[in-house]
């Protein structure tokens, strides 16, 4: 297809698909004209609903049962393979590494987030400057993992010992420790840890917006009667807030875990998983794109989704609470 | 909060001003780096090109832009993203109305899958979907990537314009029957006017979402520089890097960082509320 072609079909969808959709449904209207009103009332509904349902049933539903399937089947998906797959994961070190750094993804990445998140939405309250303070905590939200890597590719850049250090970490830690310069992205002790620490700096504004949100619901009358009472701020913190924001800190937590199990662009710009840091969401990349092997790459899936299942369980119970009327 | 003496604040704002510069050095960083020469993002910290005598200079920006490709890519995330958003938000909204003002046998059911969707990994769909697509061709072409997005999004879009539309006074809606307007009618004039905020902070959302998506983007345009969005020929740019592209790769990620940041910066407001909407009821 040529750029032109391509970019009058963008303009074409972009426009006449809200169009074509209400002229949809005034023609469903039309059509239910002969109708009682009774009929008319049970059929509408799924004729609004049927161009969503259509698109999950195609690129979710159907799909995710397929996965299952698939994930028995060979890597061509042409005969049965049984467990093979699942015996695969479950005996090959590279992917045993990838699950230990998933769920070390999990455990940090959530602890991180919702911890800084926590402080500067308690600390911010209490300044004039708090619409400054969160905005730039925010921004990285705005910001493409990949541009994110690349930042932080360059914080952790790394010079041989007696060359100019010219990434900021090393250039910091070289001048206060006296210390030769850390290959951080490639020593297996910190390799992991940089790479959660870009997943932190672009999550916690996320988790800091929300969990300030929260904050500023939890009722002044309660507070004040807490002062009145001589809490001081720790007590204030422990025996009022934390209980006040419990919720909200279970909906963040869970919403975090799940991304960071998804993991996937900044170990894939950033190391594409040597050094020992590949993860969940990677290995899947690289079996369904590099092998070709859709059997493993199912597999996989399924694996990621019985990780998150526990997690998965609670969010849904949150959801419907909040979805009813 | 009550106010408390200043000294005791003090440690408030040092713990303030640490954590924001924590935030603002990579980015800082990345921008003074972006327009450093070659010869000197290699031999010194970026720090020092803070110091005079000062040595700027836009040629990083002239090269990725004219043969980094990234002209190219910029076009092509535009062409990805907007008719994407719109395909969902409106077909999203459709939905969601159904879910939200009408009554009918099955509604619960049908919502409580939805939401089951809304938290599986989409990871579970990339195979077949993938396989789908290599044999219909629309691997690595653009209605594809748009519908695969649609499609993904589409839990989370009902479910939180649903959520919008339901909290609605009824009111509206019944002065709109009396007056014998047909339901496409209502939902035009009355419901989608006043659901004007969350379909902003939605698409917002999704704009920003989708512009910056690279998995996706990964699998199902493949690797062709001619369909590529920024993120992806970004990562090529980082991939092909071996230490001496410092000066493009910090302008590079800066132009990919540029048009998100704009549309975040200046419709931040919606965009947060947005994040609120899904997060916190």
């Amino acid at each position: 297809m040529t750029s032109t072609t391509t970019a009058l079909l963008a303009a074409g969808v972009t426009v006449g698909v809200p169009v074509a959709l209400f002229g949809y449904l005034w023609t469903v209207e039309k059509l239910l004209t002969p109708f009682t009103e009774r009929t008319r009332r049970r059929l509408r509904p799924w004729a609004w609903l049927a161009p969503a349902l259509i698109l999950i049933g195609v690129f979710l539903f159907y799909p995710m049962l397929n996965t299952l399937l698939l994930s028995f089947r060979s890597a061509d998906s042409g005969r049965w393979a049984g467990l093979a797959n699942f015996r695969y994961l479950l005996d090959d070190a590279e992917a045993h590494s990838a699950l230990r750094n998933s769920l070390m993804w999990v455990v940090l990445l959530t602890a991180g987030c919702l911890l800084f998140g926590l402080a500067i939405a308690l600390l911010a309250d209490r300044v004039r400057y708090e619409v400054g303070v969160k905005s730039i905590v925010v921004m990285p939200t705005a910001v493409s993992f990949v541009a994110g890597a690349v930042i932080w590719k360059f914080m952790f850049d790394y010079q041989p010992a007696g060359y100019a250090q010219t990434g900021t970490l090393n250039a910091a830690w070289t001048t206060v420790s006296r210390q030769p310069p850390v290959a951080w992205l490639v020593d297996t002790s910190t390799n992991n840890s940089a790479l959660i620490t870009v997943g932190i700096w672009m999550t916690t504004g996320f988790a800091t917006v929300i969990i300030s949100a929260a904050l500023k619901m939890v009722p002044a009358e309660l507070v004040e009667a807490a002062r009145i009472d001589g809490a001081n701020s720790r007590q204030l913190l422990r025996h009022v807030l934390l209980p006040q924001l419990r919720p909200t800190l279970t909906v963040v937590a869970t919403l975090l875990a799940i991304s960071a199990f998804k993991a996937f662009d900044v170990v894939y710009v950033m190391t594409n998983g040597n050094y020992h840091t590949d993860v969940i969401a990677n290995l899947l990349y690289q079996q369904l794109f590099i092998n070709q092997d859709f059997g493993r790459a199912s597999a996989v899936a399924v694996l990621l989704t019985a990780v998150i299942s526990p997690i998965l369980a609670i969010n849904v119970r949150t959801l419907r609470r909040e979805g009813r009327e | 909060m009550a106010s408390r003496p200043r000294a005791r604040r003090l440690p408030v704002h040092l713990t303030l001003l640490v954590l924001c510069a924590a935030w603002l050095v990579p980015l800082v960083g990345l921008l003074v780096s972006s327009v450093r020469t070659p010869y000197d993002i290699t031999t010194s910290g970026w720090w020092h090109g803070l110091l005079p005598p000062y040595r700027f200079t836009v040629d990083n920006y002239t090269q990725v832009l004219t043969t980094g490709g990234l002209g190219r890519a910029f076009v092509n995330s535009l062409l990805i993203t907007v008719p994407a958003v719109t395909v969902m938000t409106s077909v999203g909204a459709v939905a969601a109305y159904a879910f939200a003002r009408m009554r009918f046998a099955g509604r619960r059911t049908v919502f409580i899958v939805l939401i089951a969707l809304l938290v599986v990994p989409a990871q579970m769909a990339l195979a077949p979907v993938l396989r789908l697509y290599n044999t219909l061709h629309l691997a690595g072409t653009f209605p594809g990537i748009w519908l695969v997005h649609a499609g993904f999004a589409m839990p989370f879009a009902v479910y939180l314009l649903r959520n919008f539309m339901a909290g609605l006074p009824e009111e509206v809606f019944e002065q709109a029957a009396v007056d014998g307007a047909s339901a496409p009618t209502v939902f035009l004039r009355i419901a989608l006017p006043i659901s004007a905020p969350a379909l902003a902070s939605f698409a917002i959302f999704q704009f920003l979402w989708v512009w910056n998506d690279l998995l996706l983007a990964l699998i199902f345009l493949g690797g062709d520089p001619a369909v590529a969005p920024m993120t992806v020929s970004l990562s090529n740019l980082v991939n092909a890097n071996t230490g001496q592209g410092w000066q493009l790769l910090t302008a590079a990620a800066f132009v990919s960082m540029a048009f998100p940041l704009l549309i975040f910066l200046t419709l931040q407001r919606y965009f947060v509320r947005g994040l609120l909407a899904g997060a916190v009821k």
